[in-house]
């Protein structure tokens, strides 16, 4: 089904250069989305100050190296494995969508920028891997909407209660459905492909008022927990833990002396899905 | 002061909102992170404090512990059975505790109350619990008293 280029098949249908045109302006609208909403909501001025703060009531100061490090930590830990979802359900609908959408939206561009056209042959595997992108995100997309969001699997509210919220997942949702229909259907410039097109545009337009800018963000926030841990400060949480030896040799550490240094999971045995 | 949350730091997983007491927790419609929904009902318990994985939520320490300008912070680490304390005065000084919430495996220890001899009619009238004779160690005598110690109750504040 998708072995061949649907953006070429249909170049010949649009003006010359409209799809490149088009991701231009959707790669310009995340952009701006990004920054208007950085400026909007203070969170670089929030993010440095906090940076500030931690650094001058730190103990250590890490250097270049150990940044760095902790920067490749939080790319591959954080960022490549989604390891801050706790709910293993989360993680791989998180991990699902989100290799599906770079795969997705990857290879769009590819196609677009480097084979516009029947005339520049598209090699087989890149309309395969737009379309098994759009199907991870569906998969991990309409799993996520239907079964394990916070409303329906814990608040009991109907999945299909649409909110503002909703914009980021509802609109990609929308796009990689429409954008695979599209294809599946035989391409061409009709009602599908408007439709595919607006849904992607809703995602990339609405940066502004959904959370599309979390990809930014989050592992920002992730590096900077990493580097206050490592400078002492650790938000003020506690950083003593039993497995520093000069801790086993307190007095309340006593009872603990011959107890497994793995205690298994005591709430976090059940899911959160009693109110 | 009650319980607030640092926004970028929860990911709406519930668990707060699962253990919250006055069921109090609960999570923002629009932007899907818990928050409380009715500060002045919260009793400061500190359960969805210890129970968030992420340390996202916080609350100020009583006054008559830490005056304002603390930070009293904890981390209840359950795979190793511990909960560990920071509290930050503000004039610099820092106290941590670490102690046991476990000293078992997790469900390991659960009582198996079939095994056991149904309770007699005096047992049930008793104003004693299950097991209570025996852990606060009345078997080895009647009730500890201050009479029994040889202390007596004054009235009024004293120290």
């Amino acid at each position: 089904m998708f072995t061949s280029n649907a953006f070429a098949a249909v170049s010949g249908s649009l003006p010359a250069g409209f799809m490149q045109w088009y991701v231009g302006l959707m790669i310009v609208a995340v952009a701006a989305g990004t920054l208007w909403d950085i400026v909007h909501k203070g969170s670089a001025a929030y993010f440095f100050a906090n940076w500030r703060r931690s650094r001058e009531r730190g103990t250590h100061s890490p250097g270049s190296g150990e940044m760095v490090s902790l920067a490749v930590e939080t790319a591959l830990v954080e960022v490549a494995t989604s390891a801050e979802f706790c709910n293993p359900k989360r993680r791989l609908a998180h991990l699902l969508t989100m290799y599906g959408f770079l795969l997705f939206y990857g290879m769009t561009a590819v196609m677009v920028y480097g084979y516009p056209t029947p005339a520049t042959p598209t090699p087989g595997i890149v309309p395969l891997l737009w379309g098994v992108g759009g199907l991870m995100v569906c998969a991990g997309g309409y799993w996520f909407w239907f079964f394990i969001r916070v409303d329906v699997a814990a608040e009991g509210h109907s999945p299909l209660r649409l909110m503002k919220a909703d914009l980021f997942i509802l609109s990609l949702l929308a796009s990689a459905t429409l954008g695979l229909a599209w294809a599946a259907s035989g391409g061409g410039a009709g009602v599908l492909f408007g439709l595919y097109l607006l849904a992607s545009a809703v995602l990339f337009v609405g940066v502004p008022w959904s959370k599309f800018a979390h990809m930014f963000f989050k592992p920002a926030a992730a590096f900077e927990k990493k580097m206050a841990k490592a400078n002492g400060t650790a938000e003020n949480l506690p950083t003593q833990t039993r497995d520093d030896p000069e801790q086993q040799k307190r007095h309340s550490m006593e009872l603990l002396r011959d107890a497994p240094m793995d205690m298994g999971l005591g709430i976090k045995r059940e899911a959160p899905r009693h109110y | 002061m009650p319980t607030f949350v640092y926004m970028t730091r929860c990911d709406g997983c519930g668990h707060c909102v699962d253990i919250c007491p006055s069921d109090i927790m609960h999570i923002d419609p629009t932007y899907r992170r818990a928050y409380n929904i009715e500060p002045n009902m919260c009793w400061e318990c500190y359960s969805c404090v210890k129970a968030c994985p992420q340390h996202a939520i916080d609350v100020r320490g009583y006054a008559d512990f830490a005056p304002l300008g603390h930070s009293v912070r904890v981390d209840r680490d359950e795979r190793k059975g511990t909960i560990a304390w920071r509290v930050k005065f503000r004039n610099g000084t820092e106290k941590n505790f670490l102690s046991p919430i476990t000293t078992k495996p997790w469900g390991t220890a659960i009582p198996k109350l079939a095994d056991v001899p149904a309770p007699s009619p005096e047992m049930r009238a008793s104003q004693l619990l299950y097991n209570e004779p025996k852990w606060i160690r009345l078997d080895e005598g009647g009730l500890r008293t201050l009479k029994d110690a040889g202390l007596r109750l004054k009235k009024g504040v004293y120290y």
